[in-house]
């Protein structure tokens, strides 16, 4: 029955078309010395989803996300976002790296990371205007960090960071948003937050793909998931794929079964 | 020595010290700009590497310069092997840091010291060759401004203002990929040309620094005033303006002190320049010095032991700074 259900996920996903795919992912393989980190990995995200991708510590989730978007070079596979090879569409995607990735001593002000995500926009040598500042004004405000648009970075909270990070990505005016544990590490407030701009992103059509770790909330925040472990488990939407059977095969048997159970309730 | 200072300060101690005057700032204003990308990318101590690795280089280039019949002294051919052995030793570090599990700053000590050695080793040979030109091959190591000449300066001048452009005019993809490599490749910003780039222009710094500088302290003059620049400001393309002033000062400053002293040696002499400026910002930065810390801690503990409610955080947590709305905005 496991199996049925399984496979009925996967044949459903495999009938998307290539152009109604945000991202599509097949045959993605990453290896970091002899290790396999990835195998023989294919996804399919509709546009307009917000999709979580699942799975336990060293599954290679961030890894998912880096070699689908060319930082990590892939061993396998082929990545295309809305029907083109992702790296002639690489404008209308936003990264969101994870927040401990940098360095925020770094010398430069909130406002100043937010023009970051206007990099294409400006060019190497355009002229910062006034318009660009209006605009990174705008995104900042859009997370309720306009207050702090003059702070050195450093001075910013955890969940203060992240929401510049994601004001930077706002700012990149994208169709899908590529998200690296936003969630890690914020406070309640914050996560509402930033889940409250992922929504209204969503509702603009947008696609949001995010790595996320709580499995608790997924059924709160995402309507599809993706799970994997070095292989894909399985992927769709919250209804047929956030099963327990997938998540005991994710897991292995390192999840409760009753955990499981109450997750399940909560779908 | 006052006067003499003076005199050196407003270029009137001599056609040779005017020279170097003006070469040492140069060469401090084009390191301190340069060296502000690796102090924030955290590629310091790779131009280190790069500066001792330089030395078998300058050996090698005049054994072959005395093989094929010349002097061996000539600049361009030295500076030239130089470059490429120093170019040989940042390729091994970085070979070994990314393709064997040896971390990077193991794999610049390694580097550093073996290629120095050798470098050592050459001069030794060098010297019972014979050549009758050999003296002076030592003066690379820490430098030497006596027999300096115009075209060293010019040198320096072209070479240095060639660096200080390239930094100006990069400036934001140099900017985003030391603060988000992994962010800056998605926007387009070719992350790698942006690594060589900085490494191609430390080592322009190094191989033009060899003849005021020398080999040993070089690294100082890229890493001190970007350094110092960071207490004073929060923005990066401050940062480097105010490491470009820094360097540039104590070029001019360090060639002047020695210009008035009796064998006062010239690169030493700007290093501890630099280093004055250092430890005056780290003491007196109005945000970041020792002062300001030490004042702010002792008023938090006066609130403490008073038994006034503490702010948890006295900067980050104050009110929010409303003008940065709306036409108020000091970032424009």
């Amino acid at each position: 029955m496991d199996q049925l259900a399984f496979g009925q996920n996967y044949c459903v996903d495999q009938n998307l078309r290539s152009s109604d795919c945000a991202l599509e992912i097949s045959g993605l393989s990453v290896t970091y010395g002899e290790r396999p980190v990835l195998i023989d990995i294919g996804a399919q995200v509709p546009v307009g989803s917000m999709t979580a991708i699942i799975g336990p510590n060293g599954a290679g989730k961030s890894t998912l996300m880096k070699s689908s978007l060319g930082i990590v070079p892939r061993s396998a596979g082929e990545v295309r976002a809305f029907g083109e090879p992702l790296s002639r569409q690489m404008h209308r995607l936003a990264y969101v790296p994870q927040r401990a990735s940098v360095d925020w001593d770094f010398p430069t002000r909130v406002i100043d990371v937010v023009l970051m995500g206007m990099y294409r926009e400006l060019g190497m040598f355009g002229r910062v205007r006034p318009q660009h500042r209006e605009k990174a004004m705008a995104c900042l405000d859009r997370v309720g960090m306009a207050d702090y648009a003059a702070r050195q970075i450093g001075q910013l909270s955890g969940g203060q960071q992240q929401r510049v990070f994601l004001a930077r990505a706002l700012a990149q005016s994208a169709d899908l948003y590529l998200l690296d544990e936003p969630l890690a590490g914020v406070d309640a407030a914050t996560e509402k937050a930033i889940i409250g701009v992922l929504k209204s992103l969503q509702a603009e059509g947008r696609t949001v793909i995010c790595v996320h770790h709580d499995l608790s909330t997924v059924p709160d925040y995402f309507d599809r998931v993706l799970f994997i472990n070095v292989r894909k488990i399985a992927e769709g939407p919250l209804e047929t794929a956030f099963t327990p059977e997938n998540l005991q095969l994710t897991y292995g048997g390192r999840l409760a079964t009753a955990h499981i159970n109450r997750l399940r309730t909560a779908v | 020595m006052w006067d003499a200072f003076l005199k050196a300060l407003l270029f009137q101690s001599g056609y040779n010290a005017s020279l170097v005057a003006i070469g040492a700032a140069l060469l401090g204003a084009a390191a301190g700009s340069c060296g502000t990308f690796l102090f924030l990318r955290k590629r310091a101590l790779v131009s280190d590497a790069l500066a001792h690795s330089t030395l078998p280089g300058i050996c090698v280039a005049f054994i072959v310069m005395v093989l094929l019949g010349g002097t061996g002294r000539n600049l361009a051919g030295l500076l030239l092997g130089s470059a490429a052995s120093a170019g040989l030793g940042v390729f091994v570090v970085h070979w070994l840091s990314t393709r064997t599990r040896l971390p990077e700053d193991a794999a610049i000590g390694a580097i550093l010291s073996t290629f120095f050695g050798f470098g050592v080793v050459l001069l030794t040979v060098i010297q019972s060759m014979r050549s009758g030109y050999q003296a002076g091959l030592e003066s690379f190591l820490l430098g030497s401004t006596a027999g300096m000449l115009f075209e060293d300066a010019l040198l320096i001048a072209v070479g240095g203002a060639l660096a200080v452009l390239f930094v100006l005019l990069f400036r934001r993809p140099l900017a985003l990929t030391s603060f988000d490599p992994e962010f800056a490749s998605t926007v387009g910003v070719r992350v790698g040309a942006m690594d060589l780039a900085m490494m191609l222009l430390a080592m322009g710094v190094v191989v033009i620094g060899l003849k005021i500088v020398g080999l040993v302290l070089i690294v100082a003059l890229l890493v001190i005033p970007p350094v110092a620049a960071r207490f004073w400001t929060d923005r990066v393309e401050f940062v480097m303006l105010l490491a470009g002033i820094f360097g540039g000062l104590s070029g001019y400053l360090g060639a002047a002190i020695s210009a008035s002293a009796p064998r006062m040696p010239t690169g030493p002499i700007i290093i501890l320049v630099g280093a004055a400026i250092f430890v005056l910002s780290l003491v007196l930065s109005p945000r970041r010095g020792l002062v300001v810390e030490l004042r702010r801690r002792r008023r938090a503990q006066a609130r403490l032991l008073a038994g006034w409610p503490v702010d948890p955080q006295p900067d980050a947590a104050s009110a929010p700074q409303a003008c940065v709305r709306g036409h108020l905005d000091p970032s424009r």
